[in-house]
């Protein structure tokens, strides 16, 4: 029986989305009261589903659904991380989730909704499951933006999270149907083969536009401070990390797979997206005040640094974009915890200065986030270095050297507002004294902290060999 | 799809149908044109409302909960969309279709249970 | 005919299109919008694809078009001044319209090199819906679920972020009413004269 196999397959998502009913209906029928459990098992189902994808990697490529549905080393490892790190997210909200009002069992199902959505996008092997794996998280995270509906900022990112989200998908589709239309079907093998058009290159080039808003490449970027900073925190810091890393790999993906043949033709339009990203990061984030504003920028700048290794192309790209991106990610969890961190007599606060002299009063959470921003930064001997390190080499490799400039020359320039918080959480006289950080926030920033140091740098010759598939086969 | 006279022939009956409807409603329009008496005033067309002038547009706000009702009346109706291709494949024997059509409502009927359980078909 | 009928329902489209941004009532502005669907669904039986054409009616007239009216009734602006700007904005519009329109162009001459593609509506069916109905629930099994989940994530999406309980509403509760007894509803007290309760 072939629909056997090909859940089989599928088994990640199909444990997600099979939880995902069952827990609604537990839901529905405890109440709110059931939220707190739901959250915990969510985290747990996650965590597993993380393992069933990492198996994936082991596992050969294969098809399932009618080629609707494609695994492949690359996209599994990524999405291995995305369950892991989504797990981590939901992990470190419960008590932000608690005392902000958001405890409705909907919260965890909808973190669970968007990690399958992009699951699904992940996995895609043909252009409308990736369009539907795109909507799921998409739509998710919209309501998720909005979470917190009484909250003026909260609706209004969700209000224009949604605005621009749906223009993006527009697009996305719009380049879709062209490509459909010109190769004569969906699946990327097949477009792969169909014969070079002007209208291909038309769809290709929309169809960038919109993944480059998912990702929040510059100059599809608009949207991120305003959603980071209006959006609920323990929100913020899942978008950050799990659908970051999702959206870039599939912008990899489908120009790898789909458009290989093409790359002549997306190859420098990927390198300006990069660029613009990079620039628009490190520019944009030095007159911020708001943390989460700065680390929006700080994100929309790593996506412009993991989009060379996209630009840089399969050969020498695939292996870099995964380390890097999984590095940041694995960071900016930790980052967000800080956020997450930051009460102050029961509410949230959010600007650089609430962390003036954070290393006299909580040292533990000032060491550990120093570690992380230079980490993100890429000081070495931290892992973000490493990271930096392979996109650089893959640009080198790709002989994108003026790409690689810009990015030493963002590199530089974003020290200036990562050094910032720096200063404030080492230089500066203490502030009133932070509430206590919640037992899941503390856990997440230590584990974080302990992935980015030590364990990735000693281990990072073997993350670069667990990533360098594609140049093996 | 041999000739475009046969398309329009499947049409027939909906052309007919839209000629009457067309015929009838101009007809009563010319009619009560013709008949009705009319002496038009401009104090006729303004807006009365006990004697002052009007103080707003007659707009008002809606309330955010027939936006809700609408939106579940649209999921709905979506699904039903997806119903209709179903008869032919379920006549034609498709187990797999079959089963297929009832996991997709198992879906739907989980979310349906969902929202009657938390209240959301309930106006107050 | 046909010819003539798709260029009648192709610039009714776009007039109804135009005329959904140009109208100074947004209520106009979602009426247009309706007869732009209805022309698009007109357009769509022209090629065949009546099963399409019906959904674009169902969905988008009967549901789609009310949801946007409603939208339009709870927004409590004052959409003439908000229409003021329009004039600004024309220009940039303008351009963009353009280059839109000039790719299309580019894709359409591009298009016209190809030879006509011989394209059949309802492959190896006699309706459109019968050969939809071929691919959808089982070639493209995952695909449907996958609308299934999503439909449900929009559920929970709408109930979510607007559903509210109001505190002290009284409802009717039939079984309570019936089952009340005289001593539940009713108290004696004897009162004195001149003393109160």
């Amino acid at each position: 029986m072939t629909l056997i196999s090909d859940l089989q397959i599928a088994a990640p998502e199909i444990l997600l989305s099979g939880f995902a009913l069952v827990a609604l209906l537990v839901g529905a029928f405890a109440g709110d009261g059931s939220s707190r459990f739901l959250r915990a098992f969510s985290t747990v189902v996650l965590a597993l589903a993380s393992l069933l994808a990492f198996r994936q990697v082991a596992l050969p490529p294969e098809a399932a659904f009618g080629g609707l549905y494609q695994t492949s080393e690359f996209t599994s490892f990524a999405k291995g991380v995305v369950y892991a790190i989504g797990a981590g997210a939901l992990f470190m909200s419960g008590g932000a989730v608690r005392r902000d009002g958001m405890e409705r069992y909907e919260f965890p199902l909808l973190m669970i909704f968007a990690s399958f959505g992009a699951g699904v996008m992940l996995s895609a092997g043909d252009l409308m499951s990736l369009y539907m794996g795109v909507e799921c998280l998409s739509l998710s995270s919209y309501v998720l933006a909005a979470f917190l509906r009484d909250d003026l900022r909260s609706s209004e990112a969700g209000l224009k999270y949604f605005v621009l989200g749906a223009l993006a998908s527009g697009l996305l589709l719009y380049g879709a149907s062209l490509v459909y239309g010109f190769a004569g079907s969906t699946r990327f093998d097949q477009i792969a083969d169909a014969p070079y058009s002007i209208g291909l290159v038309f769809g290709l080039v929309l169809m960038i536009c919109g993944l480059a808003f998912k990702a929040s490449a510059a100059p599809f970027h608009i949207w991120t401070p305003d959603v980071y900073e209006g959006g609920p925190s323990p929100v913020v810091a899942f978008f950050a990390t799990a659908p970051k890393i999702a959206a870039v790999v599939v912008f990899a993906n489908v120009l790898f797979s789909a458009f290989g043949v093409m790359e002549d033709q997306w190859a420098l339009i990927v390198a300006v997206l990069a660029a613009a990203s990079m620039l628009i990061g490190a520019f944009g984030a030095l007159n911020q005040n708001n943390i989460k504003r700065l680390l929006a920028y700080s994100s929309i700048g790593n996506v412009g640094f993991a989009l060379i290794g996209v630009a840089a192309g399969e050969t020498f790209g695939t292996s870099s974009i995964l380390v890097y991106m999984t590095i940041y990610v694995v960071a900016t969890l930790g980052l967000f915890g800080g956020v997450l961190a930051m009460r102050r007599d029961g509410k949230n606060v959010e600007l650089i200065s609430d962390l003036n002299g954070l290393s006299r009063m909580k040292p533990a959470l000032a060491i550990a986030l120093t570690a992380l921003v230079f980490s993100v930064a890429g000081i070495p001997p931290l892992a973000g270095f490493f990271g930096k390190l392979m996109v650089f080499r893959a640009g080198l490799q790709a002989d994108l050297l003026w790409l690689v400039i810009v990015g030493v020359i963002s590199s530089v320039v974003s020290l200036g507002y990562y050094l910032r918080i720096i200063w404030a959480i080492w230089g500066k006289e203490p502030a009133a004294a932070l509430d206590p950080v919640d037992f899941g926030v503390g856990v997440t920033v230590v584990a974080s902290t302990v992935i980015t140091f030590p364990v990735l740098v000693i281990w990072i010759g073997g993350l670069i060999n667990a990533t360098s598939f594609a140049a093996a086969g | 799809m041999d000739s475009i006279q046969s398309q329009v022939a499947d049409y027939l009956p909906i052309a007919i149908f839209l000629v009457i409807a067309a015929a009838l409603s101009v007809g009563f329009i010319l009619a009560s044109a013709v008949f009705a008496p009319s002496n038009p005033d401009p104090e006729k067309l303004s807006a009365y409302e006990c004697g002052f002038n009007a103080f707003d547009d007659a707009r008002m706000k809606f309330d955010v909960r027939f936006y809700l009702v609408a939106i579940l009346f649209i999921i709905f109706d979506l699904e039903v969309a997806f119903l209709f291709p179903w008869i032919f494949e379920v006549a034609a024997g498709n187990q797999a279709a079959f089963w297929s059509m009832m996991a997709f409502l198992g879906v739907l009927t989980v979310g349906f249970v969902y929202e009657w359980r938390r209240g959301a078909l309930e106006w107050e | 005919m046909q010819l003539i009928a798709f260029y009648i329902l192709s610039t009714v489209v776009l007039l109804s299109a135009f005329l959904v941004i140009a109208a100074r009532n947004p209520v106009h502005s979602v009426l247009w919008l309706i007869s732009a669907f209805f022309a698009s669904s007109g357009l769509l039986v022209l090629i065949g694809a009546e099963f399409l054409a019906m959904l674009l009616v169902v969905v988008y007239v009967g549901a789609v078009a009310v949801l946007f009216l409603f939208v339009v009734m709870m927004l409590d602006v004052d959409f003439v001044e908000l229409k003021q700007g329009f004039l600004n904005y024309l220009p940039a519009g303008a351009l963009i319209a353009l280059a839109l329109l000039a790719e299309i162009g580019v894709v359409a001459a591009a298009t016209a090199a190809r030879e006509a593609s011989g394209f059949d509506p309802s492959p190896g069916a006699d309706t459109n819906a019968e050969a939809l109905s071929r691919v959808l629930y089982t070639d493209n099994l995952m695909l449907f679920q996958l609308a299934g989940l999503i439909l449900l994530v929009a559920m929970m999406g709408a109930i979510v972020l607007t559903l509210r309980k109001r505190p002290g509403v009284r409802r009717q509760n039939i079984s309570e009413q019936t089952n009340r007894r005289r001593e539940d509803a009713v108290q004696l007290k004897d009162v004195r004269p001149g003393q109160g309760i």
